[in-house]
């Protein structure tokens, strides 16, 4: 094991851990976006440039972002009591565990366990291009129509609801929606 | 590649105990994210390490999981907001009503 590919997984891995049990949100959503970019150096790592690059791009500066623009927005002040040790915890850590030793118990017998990497796996983004646009262009398209009825559905979705105000006969017309105090 | 197995092991289990265990709505979908990415990690693996180290498919079906994964976020994310703004809460355990 070389010593790169090890700081990248202690980084990965500490990053990933400290995403799920951080109380504040805001430090949870910072601690995925470096989970990513590691994520995306292992990319780098294994000669798959194309997706590290598409890995930041989409992961770190897309949902990361988005997901820490959420965690703005929903901001209640209140911290999630996370300290307390119940019971009810216990079934969904002993199912993390033992899925977790299947799938490592999976990797340690797996026949290409002992396999040498392939120094011919490499991508040129000339390939990828050809490729997304002869054998993949009709999945390339359902994409693209995906993409953009998932961008509609959230932009009608996260929209204020203005109908509610218009029909409010009170002409309280404060443009930012009431708070309850 | 044993170690990078074991990396996408982590990274999955870490996101189920996130998906299992979290009560905010957006951690949930954190987890669910990292998830995604084990598997991707997984894929790149055995295209590097595999027999078919010139096949595109495996790079390819990774683009298009990333760019779903975005997608999904970003519809997750909106009905986070409207969640919200409609409960004040993104508590999934408060969140035990069909009707508003």
């Amino acid at each position: 094991m070389n010593l790169d590919l090890a700081i990248l997984s202690l980084l990965i891995g500490a990053s990933a851990v400290a995403a799920i049990t951080l109380r504040d949100l805001v430090h949870c959503v910072l601690c995925l976006a470096v989970t990513f970019a590691g994520l995306a150096a292992v990319y780098l790592r294994l000669g798959a440039e194309f997706i590290a690059f598409s890995q930041v791009l989409v992961y770190i500066g897309a949902v990361a972002i988005l997901a820490l623009f959420v965690v703005l927005l929903t901001r209640t002040g209140e911290i999630e009591n996370q300290s307390r040790f119940s019971l009810q915890k216990l079934a969904p850590l002993a199912v993390c565990g033992l899925v977790f030793t299947g799938l490592a118990g999976a990797a340690w017998s797996s026949s290409l366990r002992g396999s040498q990497e392939s120094v011919a796996a490499s991508i040129r983004l000339r390939d990828v291009g050809r490729e997304l646009m002869s054998a993949y262009v009709l999945p390339l398209e359902v994409l693209g129509l995906l993409l953009t009825a998932a961008l509609i559905g959230a932009a009608i979705l996260a929209q204020t609801e203005e109908p509610n105000e218009v029909e409010n006969p009170n002409g309280a017309s404060s443009h930012p929606p009431a708070k309850p105090h | 590649m044993l170690p990078y197995l074991l990396l996408s092991s982590l990274l999955f289990s870490a996101g189920l105990a996130a998906a299992l265990l979290r009560r905010n709505a957006i951690l949930v979908l954190v987890g669910i994210e990292l998830m995604l990415n084990a598997a991707n990690l997984n894929f790149i693996v055995f295209w590097k390490f595999g027999p078919h180290p010139e096949s595109m498919a495996p790079v390819l079906f990774v683009l298009f999981s990333i760019a779903i994964a975005a997608a999904e976020a970003g519809v997750g994310l909106a009905l986070i907001l409207l969640v919200y703004r409609h409960f004040k809460t993104t508590n999934v355990d408060e969140l035990n009503l069909l009707k508003g």
